[in-house]
């Protein structure tokens, strides 16, 4: 099959790959790319494993083709905090025990970056609704929740005192 | 000594971070920045990928496979069928429970979703290629996927056996029986139950259900043809059994295998056994001299590995008319699908399903289990639970409501006039066990004060009356829940995985500067390891958890143990960690005797240091101990500073714990609220608080999911009509309730710390509560017993079957 040429740019680096049409975003990221923290749970769009952000949205990269990410900014965990500063949702997460096997927790936190980005200040039914894309089998989401809404609060604190 | 104050015990304790200590989990680190290490991020080069060909049909006759387009598929390297792994013995496979099953179709196919081919190519878009120009001719064949018709049906779904032969657990009373197994005395049971003043039957089903791990299961085989070593890494909840049955399969040494768990993502008893897609992939590896890597999709995961439950359990519970039980009798017709892949002890076809006598005292009781061959996929794992505990917690709670409902009582107070007393334990139960331990008079009335039992029971009975007058569509259910559990399998005198005793293992160094690694024979797949058993260890050896690295899942350099489920690390392998620390503690004790110039006897363990009795200032900290050990020459002591305990339990542990539901119910949509879930677990000594509460987060909502709609179904035909997560029910965040935890503190008093395990707790416990609560609410308009799942549409049936809906 004839691959196409793709340019992107993954957490601030500009990416060009070889692909197929039919090759999934996933695939590239994780096989091309090597980037391994999206992971893949169901290949159908419900589990939310693989969520990364793509030119500002959240999207299941298990169901986007490479060839829709040509152009494309695409953020994933690893460019969310850096291991000598972690992101505040990274840090959170630990902190109020928002995970168990971790296998969910890339997408989890991704996805609830975007969803601070959508709404800063969110009601425990907002998280609720905007996390529901995501699925979580060890924890039982109580301490997703509180992870989220306590990493809300210390990101409007610190915008706060930065006003 | 510089001036600062030397710190107090408790600070040295508290720096500690053992037992007791809401220590945040080491593991979050790596996994919140997306740098763990599961299967499927293992790349090495010139990795190849397999993928099966699976059966669209339930019972078939494979005519004919015809590989040759599919080798013709630009990337696909080998296509492998039954034919080609015969010559090695590995077409077919010994499973867990004494039954064999077919690595890839041997002439004919027994459920939809079976292996057939395993197509290897050079990336996983070309082996999906050879898959689909793989041509298999099949012939239908009658399907059975009704354990019932199938004991009827002259149907022989399995050819290879033997006709009329004894079975692996014994005589097999029909070509579609697998086994009878019994407990108790039927005979005292019956005539307990015959003369008795009020008797309660009832068919129990607890339905088809799935683990379904986030995680699928996968592996990476990589076959070293210079050095001649085998390294396969995998989802694998038992890596050392797997590594020895990987040797008994293959010819290879077992030193020349290497099995390697990485993170592994979830398993809920999903992965235990060992799947064909491992030894294809293994085979295969062998074959092109590369590695070979196998990851399943979510469908296959769903149709073809390990299913758990399928148990129809009819029970007869007797009773005097004010309550006391008198006799218990339970036959269960249980669903094993193609093959008897049950992945229990050995000796326990139907695994501990014999403490379905529950939290009560049962003068007499017998059960009785028949495994049945169907057209359904081969499993029955235990999903987040010890070996079918939660088939029996399920059975007996539905029966004590109903016993409830036929003396005319409350169901609280029947369970409270029934439990075991405290002053009865050690128990012995009437179907074989020892209960270690309990208090349950003391949680259970803890547990009904904390939701105001009383209040909610008015309220119940007013919110039917107001039903009845029209002025309300919702109902009220309280389901009500005492379970315990049996865990920590088990002492090796009776509990074996292919022959291999359930012991299980921790091997501890402790380095030059203080610092100390201990590798254990468990593997985690969530439950926080690296964090937990550094605290049981810190609490011992005195050495802060912080400071202690705990390596789990690699056999090169783990100690043997029997991995991972049915609630065992913390019982077996946390108590070897207890037990290897002290080992670590009696040799440090005779090194800072020679230190300190005193006899052993004169020194006393304080916290983190050995201290002369009555010379407080006299003291060597177990780091100074550490240290002299490398260095100095200790005149009848070994240098170095290390120790490995194998601990083979002399029981199993009972946890158990009351958990309360309350529910709203609205008839004509057959939605349900859950209103308030409250759960109270006593796991003996606790060890991580914040592990723990997350422990039964996890469960519930999981337990959530069994009761109120996850199934694996089948249509007439043995379709799966749940195979995606469009139709297999995954609670997410929006349907998931808060729960409050509490807890009460009952030791084991057998284990080396008291501690029981909790993992599984809140799956045996959960579904019971979230059941009964439907059942509750239908009581006072008929309701005895419904099936689960209560999805909507049976909710809803079960409302226009009482006459609810005008």
């Amino acid at each position: 099959m004839t691959k196409m040429h793709i340019k992107l740019t993954v957490n601030g680096e500009p990416k060009e790959v070889l692909a197929e049409p039919r090759e999934l975003l996933i695939h590239t990221l994780r096989e091309q790319l090597n980037i391994t923290g999206p992971h893949i749970g169901c290949e159908t769009t419900h589990c939310g494993a693989c969520t990364v952000e793509m030119n500002g949205k959240s999207v299941k990269a298990c169901t986007v083709f490479a060839a829709q990410a040509d152009g494309a900014e695409i953020t994933t965990i690893e460019g969310l905090g850096t291991p000598d500063e972690l992101h505040v949702l990274q840090r959170a997460f630990r902190e109020h025990h928002g995970l168990q096997c971790g296998f969910c927790t890339p997408g989890m936190i991704t996805r609830a970056h975007r969803l601070l980005q959508e709404n800063s200040n969110p009601t425990e039914e907002e998280v609720r609704f905007g996390m529901s894309g995501n699925l979580c089998r060890c924890t039982g989401y109580q301490n997703i929740v509180k992870s989220i809404l306590a990493a809300a609060a210390e990101m409007n604190a610190i915008k706060e005192a930065a006003e | 000594m510089n001036d600062m104050a030397a710190p107090t015990r408790e600070e040295r304790a508290a720096k500690l971070k053992g037992l007791g200590c809401s220590r945040k989990r080491v593991e979050d680190v790596r996994f919140t920045q997306g740098k763990g290490n599961y299967v499927d991020d293992v790349k090495l080069p010139g990795m190849l990928h397999g993928d099966f060909v699976r059966s669209p049909y339930a019972h078939a006759r494979v005519k004919s496979i015809n590989t040759e387009a599919a080798m013709a598929v630009p990337g696909v390297l080998a296509v492998l069928t039954a034919k080609d792994l015969e010559p090695l013995s590995l077409h077919w496979m010994p499973t867990l429970a004494g039954d064999k099953q077919m690595v890839l179709a041997d002439g004919k196919v027994l459920f939809q979703g079976q292996e057939v081919a395993f197509v290897v190519a050079e990336n996983r878009y070309a082996a999906a290629d050879g898959i689909a120009a793989v041509e298999v001719e099949y012939e239908e064949l009658p399907v059975l996927t009704d354990p019932f018709e199938a004991l009827q049906s002259d149907v022989v779904l399995r050819e290879d056996l033997e006709a009329g032969a004894d079975g692996a657990h014994g005589p097999r009373k029909h070509h579609n029986h697998i086994f009878l197994w019994e407990e108790g005395d039927e005979a005292a049971t019956n005539q307990a139950i015959d003369s008795a003043e009020v008797v309660a039957e009832e068919m129990v089903y607890y339905h088809r259900t799935h683990p379904c791990p986030l995680e699928t299961c996968g592996t990476v085989a990589s076959m070293d043809k210079v050095n001649g070593k085998l390294t396969v890494w995998g989802t694998f909840q038992a890596p050392h059994v797997v590594r020895t049955v990987a040797s008994l399969l293959s010819g290879i040494e077992e030193h020349n295998i290497r099995v390697i768990s990485p993170d592994i993502g979830g398993g809920f008893g999903n992965k235990v056994g060992v799947y064909p897609g491992y030894v294809c992939a293994i085979v295969a590896s062998i074959v092109t001299g590369k590695p070979v890597k196998w990851i399943e999709n979510r469908m296959d995961n769903l149709m073809a590995t390990a299913f758990a439950r399928d148990y129809w359990m009819k029970g007869r519970i007797s009773a005097t008319k004010d309550g006391k039980i008198t006799g218990l009798h339970c036959h269960v017709t249980a669903d094993h699908g193609a093959f008897d892949a049950c992945a229990d002890p050995t000796k326990f076809p139907a695994g501990f399903f014999h403490i379905c006598t529950g939290s009560y005292d049962i003068p007499v009781a017998y059960v009785g289990v028949d495994g049945v061959y169907t057209n359904k996929a081969p499993g029955g794992v235990a999903y987040r639970c010890s070996f079918r505990v939660t088939e029996a917690a399920y059975f007996i709670e539905r029966m004590i409501e109903v016993l409830a409902i036929e003396l005319g009582m409350d169901a609280a107070e029947l369970r409270r006039i029934n439990f075991i007393r405290k002053d009865q334990f050690p128990y012995q139960s009437a179907l074989g066990w020892e209960y270690d331990s309990g208090d349950y008079h003391t949680a259970w009335d803890k547990a009904l004060k904390a939701v105001g039992y009383d209040d909610l029971r008015k309220e119940q009975a007013e919110r039917v009356e107001a039903f009845k007058r029209g002025e309300t569509r919702k109902l009220l259910g309280i389901g009500l829940t005492h379970f315990t559990e049996i865990v920590g399998a088990g002492p090796v005198k009776n509990c074996d995985i292919l022959g291999m005793g359930m012991f299980d293992s921790c091997e501890i160094r402790i380095h030059p500067t203080g610092s100390a690694i201990a590798r254990l024979g468990t593997i985690s797949q969530g439950q926080g390891h690296a964090t937990t058993f550094a605290q049981i260890l810190a609490s011992e050896i005195g050495i802060p958890a912080d400071s202690i690295t705990i390596e789990e899942g690699d056999t090169d350099t783990a100690p043997y143990g029997l991995g991972t489920y049915g609630s065992r690390s913390t019982p077996v392998a946390g108590a070897a960690t207890a037990m290897a620390g002290r080992k670590i503690r009696a040799k440090a004790q005779m090194i800072a005797a020679y230190l300190l110039e005193v006899h052993d006897d004169d020194l006393e363990w304080d916290v983190d240091r050995f201290v002369v009795k009555g010379a407080p200032e006299r003291f060597k900290t177990m780091a100074e101990i550490a240290y002299a050990s490398y260095n100095q020459a200790i005149p009848g002591v070994e240098p170095g500073l290390e120790a490995v305990s194998y601990y083979d339990p002399p029981n199993m542990t009972y946890p158990f714990g009351a958990y309360i539901c309350v529910m709203e119910i609205d008839v004509d949509t057959g939605q349900h609220e859950i209103r308030q879930f409250y759960a109270l677990d006593d796991c003996g000594t606790r060890i991580n608080p914040m592990v723990i509460e997350g422990q039964v987060h996890g469960g519930l909502t999981e337990s959530l999911a069994i009761a109120m709609g996850q199934e694996i179904a089948y249509d007439e035909i043995g379709n799966v009509k749940t195979g995606t997560f469009m139709d297999f029910f995954l609670p997410t965040a929006w349907e998931t309730p808060n729960y409050t935890t509490d807890y009460t503190e009952t030791p084991s008093p057998h284990h080396p710390i008291g501690a029981k395990g909790v993992g599984e707790s809140p799956n045996v416990g959960g579904v019971p509560a979230f059941s009964n609560a439907v059942h509750d609410a239908f009581r006072a308009f008929g309701l005895r017993q419904s099936h689960m799942p209560h999805d909507q549409w049976r909710i809803w049936k079960t409302a226009q079957q009482l006459g609810l809906h005008g």
